[in-house]
């Protein structure tokens, strides 16, 4: 059943119409311009990569680009890499004057007069993932166990043949997805589990639910760590743990936040609070912990504050949101969720091996233009979204609207070029991570969008709805994918694993379901 | 001055007696004595109404009690705001959408053949013509002749059928009923008469397994169990089916859609309540 466009509008119509009788100009370059010199940066770093090239104008297409660069950083045939080029027009400092180049040079830059072929044009390339995720495009498993709705899942840092989920019946369960059979049920709350999370390292499972209380468990076997931990006075809404590189070996922490309006940070081998967050005045509706040593609250009045995770001292409160914000999300959180895991499944031995290939991999996913960036966006009830940069300033870098009613989930796409929204107006809208600006709206929900979630390379995302349905969207073009109707009633939870070979979601049908290629 | 303020008014002009206070603490101090005196000597039909008066009060305090004992108790139990878990970003939300919510997980039942018909209100009484129209005689002629009906009942106030697709298709006798927007033929043409009075847009449509009533608006008449005719000129009966709207309630098929129309059964004698009242299909 797919979903069917809306009508084109009256608008659409004359347009097309007159662009049928016009004639249409024939997309092609001309060949006697000469040649174009194009000197490239490496975009993380700013530091210049080989000599000026010298292109032919007719042949100065993204592909062709990407081949010369290949060359020049010399990238065997078999290893050779997709970049994405940006053209930058101004200074350094402004972040705002840089164009993407999608297709090709004489097109983008020439035509429109930005450059000519007499200056040199300095390009940006970012690596892109290397690996591809294949679109979901069917339920591979409909695994019934709860006993009431689902309200949480995240799928285990390693692979994706693992997932938690948490529900209204007071229980967390584990599944195993390549068989699609459940694996442990983990009991000892006593109402529903709202939010679940897997500690970067695969070892711990957290839970965080209605009766106040955060329970630990052993990720393998199923078993509790202990007993639950006390503290909260009301409900838990979140739970992040301090990212792998950051811990001391062998003593992760973890924080949790609740509509008590405190956050607590909590030791985990010792199972007692470390520091109580207190400064908010209305429910934490959201809390991270980010991978330079900040740990990000969002609350229901309307602030968003940044607090010192060494001694939960307060560091910024950020006041521009006219209504509760609702979630925030942090460039690098696919870093920091996945620690020392990455695509190639290798997993180094060694402890110390493990923090240096984790902080290795934040600090390549967090840098732009030689210095670390951990950027962040918060989506509020006021229909809009602030894009902040903590570290240096506490004003927003922009201020995101469109939206027409409240805004719920945000995510960041893993490489950290684009920020999904997902609004209560029936909508998904896309954002250049970069500056803030509008890329697309993802039209085809009939109903309020609870959550997104990118694949693992960025190039898609996957959105639940209340319509009962998961729809899988191309990042690049901004259309719909693929539409996966399945499950029977609103879905609450959805999660795209680590990997990127499946997609897990569950809702008020009681039912989890798996979605493969 | 109102009539039989006469105390009031004394009062004003010569203020209270000086013993007034007095005399009303001791009189409420005997109440309790007066009420138990009056329990026990009363006869009659005053004891009667003695005792039928103190059991409502008796009522209400003991109703009294009962809040403020609960008032004081304090439950370990978090408090849920919701009977149905719902997710952590849906809990602070007011969920003033929740009566409207009706679960779409009660749907689609009606997708068998079988079902269809099995209807909340399988029998209905027999309408007879001579109930369901009035001969209209006005007019020198039509009085001669008497063929102008005027339905007696409530019916539906809108159009199927485009107007003028009506008149080319239809004999005059079996042409639907014709909307509210539309301008109106000479009279002499029309055979049925729809009082305005008695035309309904709107039903209360209560939704069986949630005990939820709703005010939708009516799309169309689908059948009248009394006769094919009476469909056809919408006239809402006890047991009739109706289409209503029900996008306001945001339901969704499986595959993600809206549901638009979707059937109800009229369960009251519209004719005689004044409003429409029908229960879901589902």
């Amino acid at each position: 059943m797919a979903t069917i466009l809306p009508p084109p509008s009256k608008k659409q119509k004359t347009a097309d119409i007159k662009r049928a009788q016009e004639q249409q100009d024939i997309d092609y370059i001309p060949d006697n311009l000469g040649n174009v010199r194009i000197q490239f940066h490496d975009a993380a770093t700013g530091a210049v990569t080989g000599p000026p090239v010298s292109v032919p104008v007719s042949d100065a297409t993204t592909k062709n680009i990407e081949l010369i660069l290949n060359t020049l950083l010399g990238n065997d045939k078999s290893e050779r890499l997709p970049y994405r080029f940006a053209l930058r027009l101004g200074n350094k400092a402004d972040e705002k004057n840089v164009l993407d180049i999608t297709s090709d040079i004489y097109r983008l830059v020439l035509k429109t007069g930005l450059k000519t072929t007499e200056d040199v044009l300095g390009l940006e390339y970012t690596p892109q993932a290397v690996f591809r995720v294949r679109a979901v495009s069917r339920c591979s498993a409909s695994i019934s166990g709860h006993g009431e709705a689902i309200l949480a899942t995240q799928f285990s840092p390693r692979s994706s043949s693992r997932m938690v989920s948490g529900s209204g019946d007071s229980t967390a369960r584990i599944w195993d997805c390549d068989t699609g059979t459940p694996m442990h049920t983990l009991k000892g709350h006593t109402s529903w589990v709202l939010a679940v999370s897997w500690s970067p390292d695969d070892m711990i499972i957290a839970t965080g639910s209605m009766d106040n209380t955060v329970r630990l468990w052993e990720a393998k076997s199923g078993k509790p760590l202990g007993n639950q931990m006390k503290g909260h006075t009301k409900w838990i809404t979140a739970l992040a743990w301090e990212p792998y590189h950051l811990q001391t070996v062998g003593n992760p922490r973890l924080a949790s936040a609740s509509k008590d309006a405190t956050v607590r940070i909590w030791d985990v081998t010792l199972r007692k609070i470390d520091a109580t967050l207190s400064g908010h005045k209305g429910s934490v509706s959201c809390v991270k912990w980010g991978g330079t040593g900040c740990i990000y609250t969002a609350s229901q009045d309307k602030t968003v504050k940044i607090w010192n995770a060494k001694d939960g001292t307060l560091v910024h409160t950020l006041n521009a949101h006219a209504h509760w914000v609702n979630h925030l999300a942090l460039s690098t959180d696919f870093v920091l969720r996945t620690g020392y895991f990455d695509h190639t499944g290798q997993v180094p031995e060694p402890a110390e091996a493990k923090v240096k290939k984790a902080k290795e991999r934040f600090e390549k996913a967090a840098t732009v233009g030689g210095d670390i960036v951990e950027r962040l966006v918060t989506a509020s009830d006021d229909f809009t979204m602030y894009l902040w940069e903590p570290q240096k300033s506490t004003k927003p870098l922009s201020r995101m609207v469109g939206h027409q009613k409240q805004v719920n989930h945000v995510s960041f796409s893993p490489d950290g070029l684009y920020i999904a929204s997902a609004s209560f107006d029936n909508h998904v809208k896309l954002w250049n991570a970069r500056d803030g600006k509008f890329i697309h709206t993802l039209r085809g929900h009939v109903a309020p969008v609870y959550q997104c979630a990118f694949a693992a390379d960025s190039r898609l995302l996957v959105s639940s709805s209340k319509d009962t349905t998961l729809k899988v969207w191309d990042v690049r073009t901004g259309k719909l994918h693929t539409d996966l109707p399945g499950h029977k009633d609103e879905v609450y939870a959805v999660d795209w694993s680590p990997d990127g070979k499946t997609v897990g979601s569950g809702g008020k049908d009681k039912a989890v379901r798996l979605w493969k290629h | 001055m109102p009539q039989n303020e006469y105390v009031e008014r004394w009062q004003k002009q010569n203020g209270k007696r000086y013993d007034y206070e007095e005399r009303k603490r001791k009189r409420l101090a005997r109440e309790g004595h007066k009420q138990s005196q009056d329990a026990q000597k009363l006869t009659g039909l005053r004891a009667k109404l003695y005792q039928k008066k103190r059991r409502a009060e008796k009522i209400q305090m003991k109703k009294q009690i009962r809040t403020h004992e609960q008032r004081n108790v304090k439950s370990s139990e978090p408090n849920q705001p919701s009977a149905t878990p719902i997710p952590q970003y849906l809990l602070d939300r007011s969920q003033a959408s929740h009566a409207k919510a009706l679960s779409s997980a009660i749907k689609n039942k009606r997708a068998e053949k079988a079902a269809k018909f099995s209807v909340p209100l399988p029998k209905v009484r027999g309408i007879a013509e001579d109930e369901m129209f009035k001969v209209v005689k006005t007019g020198k002629k039509t009085a001669k002749k008497g063929w102008k009906r005027m339905i007696t009942k409530p019916t539906f106030g809108r159009s199927l059928v485009d107007p003028m697709l009506s008149i080319l298709h239809f004999p005059s006798n079996l042409r639907p009923p014709v909307g509210n927007d539309f301008t109106r033929r000479p009279v002499k043409y029309e055979r049925f008469i729809r009082p305005m009075g008695l035309r309904y847009k709107k039903a209360n449509v209560t939704h069986p397994e949630l005990g939820v009533t709703v005010q939708l608006p009516i799309i169309s008449v689908k059948k009248n169990p009394q006769n094919p005719m009476y469909t056809q000129l919408g006239v809402l009966t006890k047991g009739t089916i109706i289409e209503v709207n029900v996008s306001e309630l945001g339901l969704v098929t499986a595959g993600g859609k809206i549901v638009w129309g979707r059937w109800a059964q009229i369960t009251n004698n519209c004719e005689n309540d004044g409003c429409i009242n029908a229960v879901l299909l589902v």
